[in-house]
């Protein structure tokens, strides 16, 4: 095996941020004075020159081969989600400063934690190996583990830990499982290799076990029905910043991921895998949307939410082969980013004024108290529904396009029901704002978590109202199946 | 006899049903993590039966990986068994229902 300096240089976006993690958990360890605001500036910085690196990458010649020995890949497609879930790291640490500040427990860890979760993640994307997959994904779910239990004085965020680690380790588990019976009728792990060998052998029942294994242990981070129990709980039992991060970032990289392995990896199964993932991605709209509609609790509506939503980005994973492959789920995945992350903070805006966020009432006239606020929750909740202009509107009507183009028009309609459904529980909160009586004196928002928020609703109404530089973009960052 | 690979099969199947139902029936949050432990066991098991018979090493390289992160995984669950402790007295994992609906 010869390792060159390009595939240091490739690689070079996730040793920095191992590095800049290791850094800030020896500052928090050594500087018992490090003030809170520092350590998230420093992780702001370090996020920041990351997503240089990153950005300097898509512009070097070397990327889309294999590197280390065909471990890792560094095409189009993985440089769009590392900046993806780069800007999302960033716009957790915004969200975080206050949040995590007044808590009494040392922030170094917080900021090192998200660092690590990072790194597991932008190894992920990269991943080209059954290997590489596993040990980078069991990074980010063991750093996340810890997150959701980060405020380990109170019992709901332990038990947000408890049954994230349970369910977690369950789950890859089995996706390991899977790993090993794949390994066992190939004797590789090379996603391209696999492809490779598969395309000259009969199927075998064992390794459609060990596929459907793998999809399994998949779906579970991405929260699909029948894998989605531990996200209600999860979600609002974990410090609420966390619950932001985690229904974007680490689902960005199951996401990609679950992309890559059954494209580059088991193109000739995609009739069997094909049908799995169009009826899961059904159940899951369904199933999340009507429990969404029947719940009370804020965070646990947009935990159903964005169950639900995870059945519609599973749509984008159909266009095995068509013309437009996986276009679909980057165009939205690129308005989810930011529509999702917008609406979890202003609940974390909410509950620095000490409202719990726990009932639809807590938003009760907060257009008169802030009407920034409510606007911009109005536009979040528009895109989510899937409302022009925004955001969520161009990435739903990707989706939706790429699955008619895959041949399954019954889920695109079903979809659309879906869409108007949702509209009925986005509605109650908007309703809450700008029709309830307000009570109290006006809420005003720390700087930072405003410029999160902000950020966020400039780039779901520019992705909304001008899509096409951002589609085309898009369009040559999508796999090509074999 | 000779043992052939099927044995080992049939073993490292066993040995993940094992940790599966312990995972999903067991009330103790101690016996859950064992019952993990069982399931990436098996699935090392399986790895290394695999890696003898192809003659390959990525197998046992593989398991060395999942042995490591197993570690990991159980220093996580040791120190949320302790956080939970000393919130509830209890290991029981029905007992972590504050969140319902």
């Amino acid at each position: 095996m010869k390792v060159s300096a390009s595939d240091w240089l490739l690689l070079s976006p996730e040793l920095f941020l191992t590095a800049a993690g290791l850094l800030i958990l020896s500052i928090s360890a050594f500087f018992d004075k490090a003030k809170e605001e520092f350590l998230a500036f420093l992780t702001l910085l370090f996020v920041g020159v990351a997503i240089g690196l990153v950005a300097f990458l898509s512009g070097y010649g070397g990327r889309g081969a294999p590197i280390f020995a065909g471990m890792f890949i560094v095409d189009n497609f993985a440089i769009f989600f590392k900046l993806l879930m780069l800007v999302s790291i960033a716009l957790t640490v915004l969200a975080s400063i206050q949040f995590v500040g007044r808590a009494p427990y040392p922030a170094g860890d917080y900021y090192a934690l998200l660092l690590f979760t990072g790194v597991g993640m932008l190894f992920m994307v990269s991943g080209n190996n059954l290997v590489s997959i596993y040990v980078a994904l069991e990074l980010m779910a063991l750093s996340s583990y810890i997150l959701a239990g980060y405020f380990k004085l109170e019992i709901k965020s332990t038990e947000a830990a408890l049954k994230y680690f349970v369910l977690g380790a369950f789950s890859s588990g089995v996706l390991l499982y899977g790993l090993s019976l794949v390994y066992g009728i190939a004797g590789r792990m090379g996603l391209p290799d696999l492809a490779k060998l598969f395309e000259s052998q009969a199927k075998s029942n064992l390794l459609l076990v060990g596929i459907l294994l793998i999809l399994a242990g998949l779906l579970f981070k991405i929260a699909a029905v029948p894998f989605h129990v531990w996200t209600p709980d999860v979600y609002e039992g974990s410090p609420t910043p966390v619950t932001a991060f985690f229904s974007v970032g680490p689902k960005l990289a199951a996401y990609a991921i679950l992309a890559r392995i059954f494209y580059v990896g088991f193109p000739k199964f995609h009739a069997d895998w094909g049908l799995i993932i169009a009826l899961v991605s059904a159940a899951t709209m369904v199933f999340g949307n009507v429990a969404a509609l029947l719940q009370t609790n804020v965070k646990r509506m947009l935990a159903y939410s964005s169950i639900a939503h995870a059945g519609y980005a599973l749509m984008g994973v159909l266009g095995f082969r068509t013309e437009f492959g996986l276009w679909g789920i980057l165009v939205y995945l690129l308005a989810y980013t930011f529509m999702n992350f917008g609406v979890f903070a202003l609940v974390v805006f909410l509950e620095t004024k000490g409202y719990a966020a726990e009932s639809v009432a807590d938003f009760n006239g907060l257009a008169r108290r802030n009407m920034t606020a409510a606007v911009v929750m109005l536009v979040f909740l528009l895109s989510l529904a899937g409302i022009p202009p925004t955001a969520g509107f161009i990435g739903k009507y990707y989706l939706f396009t790429s699955a008619m183009k895959a041949g399954y028009a019954w889920l695109a309609v079903l979809a659309v029901l879906m869409s108007a459904l949702s509209l009925f529980y986005y509605f109650r909160i908007a309703a809450a704002m700008f029709f309830s009586e307000a009570e109290g004196a006006p809420l005003k928002s720390s700087y930072a978590l405003t410029a999160a928020v902000l950020i966020c609703a400039a780039a779901t109404v520019i992705v909304g109202v001008a899509p096409q530089p951002f589609v085309e973009m898009l369009r040559a960052c999508v796999i090509k199946a074999p | 006899m000779t043992i052939t690979i099927n044995h080992f099969l049939v073993v490292s199947f066993l040995l993940f049903s094992i940790g599966l139902l312990g995972v999903l029936v067991r009330r103790n949050f101690l016996t859950v993590l064992m019952s993990v432990e069982l399931m990436l066991n098996a699935v090392n098991l399986n790895l290394i039966a695999f890696s003898r018979r192809l003659s390959d090493l990525t197998g046992q390289v593989f398991s060395v990986f999942v042995i490591t992160i197993a570690a990991g995984e159980a220093a996580i669950g040791l120190a949320l068994t302790i956080s939970l402790f000393r919130q509830r007295r209890t290991l029981n994992v029905e007992d972590a229902n504050t969140m319902q609906g």
